[in-house]
């Protein structure tokens, strides 16, 4: 993770700050800063997203492609994910630097999806034991400025949002050969639902209390954090507690309702913002790196 | 590609521009906050961003340390999602080491790096979308990232590729041309001095047109000289004017 070096009084600052539910950017402990997603910033993809949080910047791009299914799971696609923690975010991560970060984050990525409501992968199924779609989702991780869990999940989330897959028809012949023809008209697609994608909810324990969205400084304060992974329903699909702290029972059930509420509250405004972008239509400014 | 005309008889080529025509460029310098400079540059559909850091010290082993000069470090990594085709490793591969040492050997020859001895000046390109000049416009895009770094250069660093077909040298190759197995040839080129930084030619190109191709390509990159000082006089009066003077 990009470090960043706060003196003993920067930190005691950040910390009598927190327990009084004021920030050092004037935020509540609840608040989130100022997000901006868009959609389809990458043309050759299936689906793109670029979420900017404060100062962390995330560009995800997803790639469908045919494959054959997984033996154990014959009548479904599946979603493979890759983080490539760039070094333009800090010269800690060229070469192999970032690797580490990377898989970490794929990792949570692979646990938070890896349940049966999140997404529909029976609709990613062309033919049972023989073709299915892989959805390739790549996060790549340009400016850290904190946070990256939930930003990158937001831009998870948007991008599946974006994803056009094409359809296809299995036609079979005589001798019993199967032949895949795909649809001629480029905009005849499946899109996925993402009702049920999870959005995760990270709450850094500063002192007493606990914050959503922390800054890398109010990281830099914080022993311990928990990872929750919300739906938009309030379900709980995935915890994970990171951080070189402890933390006690209470404070766990405290933070997980916090998340719960917050996370609500994120998916109902991500949501509504991706279905205006999508209700603007194809004729859209696209805004991308140049805004 | 069996079948794709790369030039009509009427003289346009596959995307519609003619011969010596360069694809629309649009660029943005301080993209991001937290590094020292960085750019943004759209050639058509190719998506570059380049970040630089420095100069700092030298990170890693002090021995590599230049007691003249400045060290310039360069990586070039294309994103998995950049290409038609997913590619498995962003970095490290043979490709990106070997245009990390391009980029590397071309602002090694315009950045002063005699005014910083016994540092690194760290220069990172990101490819987010390919479709042809990949080299060219992450050339480009590190030039508005050094000059947005505040790094002293002797001059621009423009790029651009330039191929021949039917006896008529094409200039800025998108990715269709460049997959026909033409011959394709890359420049970057000081713009004041008219020195060449770096020049690339792959497949094979009869000795008598060499010069028409060049020549092609050394007016592409004047013509990305313009606009990129364009860029840069704007985003210098949009700080002006914040800064209030």
């Amino acid at each position: 993770m990009a470090f960043v070096t706060l003196s003993e009084a920067e930190k005691v600052y950040i910390v009598h700050g927190v327990q009084e539910d004021l920030r050092v950017d004037g935020r509540g402990c609840e608040d989130y800063r100022c997000v901006e997603v868009e959609t389809d910033v990458v043309s050759n993809t299936s689906g793109s997203a670029r979420v900017k949080l404060g100062h962390t910047d995330i560009l995800v791009g997803v790639k469908a492609e045919m494959g054959t299914p997984k033996l154990e799971k014959p009548n479904e696609g599946y979603l493979e994910f890759f983080v490539d923690c760039s070094a333009n975010a800090t010269p800690e991560f060229e070469g192999r630097g970032g690797d580490d970060l990377g898989t970490e984050i794929a990792n949570t990525l692979y646990r938070i999806f890896n349940n049966k409501s999140s997404i529909d992968l029976k609709s990613l199924c062309i033919s049972p034991r023989e073709h299915c779609w892989i959805l390739y989702v790549d996060v790549l991780l340009l400016e850290c400025g904190g946070n990256l869990f939930d930003a990158i999940s937001i831009a998870v989330k948007a991008a599946l949002f974006n994803t056009r897959i094409p359809r296809v028809r299995v036609l079979e012949d005589e001798e019993g050969l199967k032949d895949i023809e795909l649809s001629d008209d480029p905009y005849d697609c499946i899109q996925l639902s993402v009702e049920n994608v999870p959005c995760i909810v990270t709450l850094c324990k500063i002192g007493y209390r606990h914050v959503v969205d922390a800054t890398l400084q109010e990281e830099a304060c914080s022993l311990a954090s928990l990872l929750v992974s919300v739906t938009s329903k309030g379900v709980v699909t995935c915890m994970r507690k990171v951080g070189k702290g402890s933390l006690d029972p209470e404070s766990v059930f405290e933070m997980m309702e916090t998340s719960k509420r917050v996370g609500k509250v994120l998916h109902t405004s991500l949501q509504s913002v991706l279905h205006k972008e999508e209700s603007l239509g194809p004729k859209r400014q696209k805004v991308g790196f140049l805004g | 590609m069996a079948g794709l005309e790369l030039l009509s008889d009427q003289g346009y080529r596959v995307d519609g521009r003619r011969a010596g025509e360069l694809r629309k460029i649009q660029a943005r310098m301080g993209v991001f906050a937290q590094a020292d400079g960085s750019a943004y540059i759209e050639q058509g559909n190719t998506k570059a961003l380049a970040v630089v850091y420095g100069p700092h010290e030298i990170r890693g082993s002090r021995a590599r340390a230049l007691p003249d000069r400045a060290l310039v470090n360069c990586q070039y990594s294309s994103a998995t999602f950049s290409t038609g085709e997913r590619k498995r490793r962003p970095h490290g591969d043979r490709k990106s080491c070997e245009m990390g040492l391009q980029l590397r050997q071309t602002f090694e020859a315009a950045v002063l790096t005699q005014l910083h001895p016994r540092s690194q000046i760290d220069i990172y390109v990101q490819v987010l979308q390919a479709d042809g000049g990949t080299y060219a416009a992450c050339v480009n895009a590190a030039t508005l990232a050094v000059l947005d770094a505040g790094i002293p250069m002797r001059d621009f660093v423009c790029a651009c590729s330039a191929g021949f077909v039917d006896g008529t040298a094409l200039a800025d190759l998108s990715h269709v041309e460049e997959a026909a197995g033409g011959p394709q040839l890359a420049l970057a080129l000081l713009p004041s001095s008219g020195q060449i930084a770096l020049l690339e030619m792959d497949a094979r190109l009869h000795e008598d047109h060499l010069e028409q191709v060049l020549e092609a390509a050394a007016q592409a990159a004047r013509d990305v000289h313009t606009l990129l000082d364009r860029v840069v006089r704007q985003h210098v009066q949009e700080a002006s004017v914040l800064l209030g003077d």
